[in-house]
Parts: structure tokens; sequence; C-alpha cells
């Protein structure tokens, strides 16, 4: 029997939440909560994931691997890394990649989009809406949502295949642009598909639009790139909703990485923490950022679907950003299908790029946030330094907060639905463990 | 397996990148197909319903690389009747093996302000280092049909059809022109286990070697090709130190290549 929302049963005064091996998420983490005389006292989303130290093992390489070591920091959205790293390399090397090869590098981005939103919309997310432990436990009842879900999926993925050559750890990405490009030929029957897709996630807007979200606006600093006229994927400036507005090279002139005794993940702030409302500097990256930041940049189709379920051009509920993300998938589809229809196959399938010594930064929009990059290399490309800065990194202390709030405001909650609730607060980031740990485990413990 | 009822799947994560559990729910015909068949026991990424062991095929994704760990992999191998590992993480170490070469320590410091917080073991091996593996499943990620072989095979009782020859057999099935003869581009694909479908020279470019040694791989004759075509002893190494830099036959063709470099 699907578990409906809130019973209010015996209220908690004192306590402790812990969650050990936090479910459908990517990676492992767990989540400390305390309680005492009814306040929450201690917040703490822990991170167990193992250090796989990517940063050091680049030292080194020569430039051109980076895309390619990368991707394996997450198997969930690797064309986000590989966007970062290529960007970054060709910031380095002074090289400009405009016409079908900038077009193409946003096809496969839509795809990437496409395909990890719709997993974590209808086989993540979405469960804990409906009550259900999983996709497959609700696939029972809802089997056409699911079978919808899993197919949008498909269908980012086959985006995917075919510029990358398979969905995970995709091969075909490089600096200055790909190994191989397709001919107008072989993009075509990628249309047939993305209409189906297009339509199926107009529907999805609708079914997650009348989901039952609790009240909890919050007071954010959204932070997002910003492209003079379009969705933001791979370029633009980074802008927030309290006047940020700077360029990705300058990131970490504004942003600073900090560790934290109880995760493998670092914490990004503000260097400037006043900015912050709780004066912490955090800040919240990825959809909710993004549409919020840039909703007139999204199609007619993707705002009138918005506007119909219900979303201003701003939403401040993490709760809601199951439609915020449908609403992005339906843009992604949109849009590719605008690319394959004006593409012509470029005369190379990649700029020439000579390396130079110097420091190069990429920031792209990556499914859960901006993802940032910078390489310094020496003459012969050769990686000296990097520095990777994932969304969900960013995303931390916003969670927290939110933890800390959504907690005190439902203190009268069992611990049970409590404790689900937590889970659910946290799956609003759709927290990618994997790529913070450089990330979460939930246990309760009574005093 | 008990009589009447559905046998129960597990999936494990070690340090890895999700990308090989990915596959599995990229099954999207198959998977529906699946859950009928068995029982999804245990698989956090997907589910937070967790059923108790023993299980009857657990699924192992990433290596070994912290002390919690090492316990870990001894329970789940009690756990489960078969035990499968899938990846290039699970089965040679996986990129973040790179560390073996090098004092983890210095990773750790790069990486981290304050080290002391940091648990990780010097190296980062895979499952069959420590426990009995029943089969290997390779590739960085695994190859998804090959997984639902694997399982089927195992579910009932036979033998997985997974071949372990060279990338080259598969691109010769699929009648492309060699990479490195032609068009003269390095490729790793003659010393390469199969099961990608010869992707990369089926876009232009060299393997690089995901899928980990194929068997009997003369890497020796391989590099000397390599130099043949302008490679030099530091890009040999490090394409031999790639994703599968710890399986034996890369890490010693890539120990020679350093030692020249010296």
């Amino acid at each position: 029997m699907p578990r409906r929302f809130a019973k209010k049963v015996k209220s908690m005064k004192n306590g402790t939440i812990k969650v050990g091996g936090l479910a459908r998420v990517e990676g492992e983490g767990g989540l400390y909560l305390k309680i005492k005389g009814g306040t929450v006292v201690d917040v703490r989303l822990e991170i167990f994931e193992p250090p796989r130290f990517f940063e050091a093992l680049l030292r080194g390489r020569s430039f051109s691997e980076a895309p390619d070591i990368t991707a394996r920091i997450c198997g969930i959205c690797p064309v986000a890394y590989q966007m970062s790293a290529v960007h970054a390399m060709e910031d380095a090397f002074g090289i400009e990649v405009g016409g079908p090869l900038r077009a193409l590098r946003r096809l496969i981005y839509c795809g990437e989009w496409i395909e990890s939103h719709a997993l974590h919309v209808v086989m993540l997310h979405a469960p804990d809406f409906l009550g259900y432990p999983d996709g497959f436990k609700m696939a029972k009842d809802h089997p056409g949502v699911v079978e919808r879900g899993l197919r949008l999926k498909e269908a980012g993925n086959e985006i995917i295949a075919l510029l990358g050559g398979r969905e995970v750890h995709p091969i075909n990405v490089r600096v200055g642009g790909f190994y191989k490009v397709p001919t107008k030929r072989e993009l075509a029957p990628l249309s047939e598909r993305l209409k189906w897709a297009r339509d199926a996630a107009l529907e999805l807007v609708r079914w997650t639009a009348v989901l039952p979200f609790p009240e909890f606006e919050q007071d954010y600093e959204f932070v997002s790139l910003r492209h003079p006229f379009e969705y933001p994927f791979n370029e633009g400036r980074l802008v927030s909703n309290r006047g940020l507005t700077i360029s990705t090279r300058d990131y970490e002139n504004e942003f600073i990485e900090e560790q934290v005794p109880h995760s493998h993940a670092m914490h990004s702030r503000f260097k400037n923490r006043a900015r912050l409302p709780d004066g912490q500097g955090g800040y919240l990256v990825g959809p909710m950022a993004r549409y919020s930041l840039n909703f007139d940049r999204l199609s007619p189709l993707a705002q009138e679907a918005a506007r119909s379920a219900g979303l201003s051009p701003v939403c401040r509920n993490p709760f809601r950003s199951v439609v915020v993300r449908s609403v992005e998938i339906l843009y992604a589809c949109d849009e590719a299908l605008r690319i394959i229809g004006g593409y012509e196959m470029p005369e190379t399938p990649a700029v020439p790029v000579r390396p130079r010594a110097g420091t190069g930064a990429g920031c792209t929009e990556a499914p859960r946030g901006i993802l940032y990059h910078r390489y310094r290399v020496d003459e012969n490309g050769i990686i000296q330094e990097a520095k990777i800065v994932p969304p969900t990194s960013q995303n931390q202390a916003m969670i927290e907060s939110d933890l800390r709030r959504f907690v005190q405001s439902n203190i009268g909650l069992s611990k049970e639905e409590l404790g689900l609730r937590c889970e659910q607060t946290i799956r609003n980031y759709d927290p990618c463990i994997s790529c913070a740990t450089h990330f979460l485990r939930l246990h309760y413990e009574s005093e | 397996m008990r009589k009447n009822q559905k046998p129960k799947l597990a999936v494990w994560k070690f340090a890895s990148c999700d990308g090989c559990q990915l596959s599995l729910l990229n099954c999207t015909d198959e998977l529906p197909a699946l859950v009928e068949r068995v029982e999804i026991a245990h698989f956090l990424e997907a589910s937070r319903a967790v059923v108790k062991g023993p299980y009857d095929l657990s699924l192992v994704e990433g290596s070994i690389t912290t002390p919690q760990d090492l316990k870990r992999i001894q329970q789940v191998r009690r756990a489960s009747k078969v035990l499968i590992t899938i990846g290039a993480c699970a089965t040679a170490g996986g990129i973040q093996a790179l560390r073996n070469f090098k004092d983890v320590k210095e990773f750790v410091s790069i990486v981290y302000a304050r080290p002391d917080y940091i648990e990780t073991l010097e190296t980062s091996t895979p499952i069959a280092d420590h426990v009995p593996v029943d089969f290997e499943l390779r590739g960085c990620p695994i190859d998804k049909r090959q997984l639902l072989e694997v399982i089927v095979a195992l579910l009932n009782g036979r033998r997985p059809n997974v071949p372990a020859h060279s990338v080259c057999i598969e691109c010769k099935l699929k009648g492309n022109v060699c990479v490195m003869v032609a068009h003269g581009t390095p490729c790793l694909g003659p010393v390469t286990h199969a099961g990608c479908g010869a992707i990369c020279p089926s876009y232009d470019r060299g393997c690089y070697g995901c899928f980990g040694p194929k068997e009997t791989p003369n890497t020796a004759a391989l590099s000397r090709g390599w130099s043949r075509l302008g490679a030099g002893e530091r890009e040999i190494m490090q394409v031999f130190r790639g994703v599968n830099a710890h399986a034996e036959a890369f890490r010693k063709e890539s120990e020679k290549h350093e030692k020249r470099n010296d």
C-alpha cells in the first residue's frame, strides 16, 4: 500500500535521526540529525563514498585525456564532465569552437539532461511523493508512468549513444570538437523518437504538477549560467538573483570549497559569507536555479507547460524541483529537435588544437547544476594542476539548511515519517555522491 | 535456489562512478521482464527497500579503497551464493588505481586541505584480490547486453557467453577499416578484451583499453607498433595506465615504459 503524506503520531522533542545508506541517490552517504528540546541542534550530510582523488591523478596526464578521465567521476553525467573539461582546455589554448560543432555539443548535453532527469523524476524522486520504496514497486500501480519515464530516458540515451558512441562514458568527445561527426542523414532518425519524447515530456510535466507538495518556500540565492539568448548549457556568465554576474574564469574569486570532518565531499560557499540570510554563504545550483534565472530563455512550449503546471517564473519550493526537471526534459527535447532540424555537417570533426602553457577554466550546466573545471597545463599540454567543483558539493550547504528548516517546522511528525521526509528533502537535489566525493547515510538514534 | 521463489538479486557499490549499475537501469526493454523473474533485494541506487540475505546473485561494482570496505566485501561474499564483479573498478581497481603507482599520502594532500579527515587505503584493488569471484565482467563501463547475458546465464546455471578475444575481432566483424594500419592511429584494440563492440575505431579513434587486457595479450609487440607510429615512451606508458592500469598485463607493460622514460 502506498504511504500517504504526513500523519502525526508522537512528536519528537529529543532524539537523533540517522539514515545509514541513503537510497535512490547516486553514491554512498547518510544523514545525521540531532534534536534537543524540540529544536534541531545538528544536521550533517555524511558522505562515505570513498575518495578517488581525481584532481591528483590528472597531474602529469595529457590535456587530451581530461575528457575521458574526468567522465569516470560520474556514470550518470559523464557528458557534463567531458564538456567542462574540453571548454577549460580550449580556454587555456585560446580556441573557439563554433557552428555545427558547438551545436552538436549542445545536442549531446540535451541527451544527458533528458536521460539523467527522466531517471531522477520517475525512478528516484516520484516514489517519495506516492509512498513507494522504488520505481519498480511504483510500476505495479503506475505501469504507464514508469514505462514512459524509462522510454524518455532511452530517448536521451539514444542521442548520447549516437553522438558519443555509448550512453555511459561516451568516447567521441575531444578537445576541439569530436573524433567523428554524424551526417545529416545519420542524425535525422533521432527526430522521430524525440517528437514522441517531447509529447511524453509534456505529459510528464502535467503528471508531476499534481503530486502532493509540502509548503516549503525558501529564500535561496540561485546561481547558474546565463547566456544572451539561450537557455544555458555550455556557455554564459555566472549570475545570481542577488546581483552576482561574473565570468566563469572568476569562479574561484567568488566561491571557496571547504572541507568538513563528517564528509569526504567538499562544501562550496561564497567567500563573502554575509550574502546568505543565515550568514553561511551557501547557494543553490541546478534545475531550480537555472529555471528561476533563465525562465525567459526557455522555448515558448516549455514556458507554457511550466505555467500550466502552476509554476511561476521563479520556483522556491525544492519539492517542486520534480516539476522543474520535467520542464527541463521538455525543453531539452524541443531544443534537440531544433538543433537536428538546422544541422549541417561540419567540414572537419574538430578544430585544430595546439597546446600552449597556461590556465583555463570551464563551467557548464550539468543536470544537477554548474560544474567547474580549471586546469594549468605546460607547453606540451601536460596537466600540472586540476581543480574540479561538482554541483553536489555546491548544494551540500543548502541541503543541510533545507533539512534543518524542514525538520524544525515538522517536528510534530513521527520518527518514521520524519526520516522519510528527510530523505525526500535530500532527494529534491538529485544529489550525486559519486561526483561530490572528491558525498550521504540517515541514522536514527534516540537519546 | 529456493523452490518456487524468485531468486534474490543484490547490487553492491564500492569505489566507483555508479555507471555500471546504471547500465542495469538502462535496459529499458528487459527491465520489466527481469523484475518479474528476480527479486531486487538490495539495490540502493534504485530502491530504499532492502531485503535480507542470503542473495542468489550479487553484482559488485567498485574497487576496494578503504579499511571499512575491506570488511564489507567479506560480508557481501558471505551473503552471496554467486558473486559477479561488474566493470573495470571491480575487476581491475579502476581509474582510482592510478594511486597504486604513487604515494597516496601525496594524493590526499593534493585534493584535501585536511588529510586527517580522510580514511583511505594506499591502493585501489579489485574484488578478486579479497574474496573468491564467480565471474568478472569487464568494461568501463560494462556493456548492458553482456550484463544481461551474464545474469540470464547464471540464473539458468550455465556459463556466460562472453568471449575473451580482442577488440580487433569485433572491429573485423563490423567491417571497420583498421585505424592503426590505414590511418596510422595508435590503437589498443589488439590487446584489449572484446565487449564494447569496437566503438572507438568505429568513431575514427584508437581504442584506449577500457575493457582491459584480452586473453594472452602481446603488449610488447603492440608497444613496438606504437613506437613505429611515433608514440613516445611516456605516451605508451600512459595509455596502458588508464582505467585498467592495475590489470596485470597492462601494469607490467606500463612499468617497462616508465623505466625507459626515466
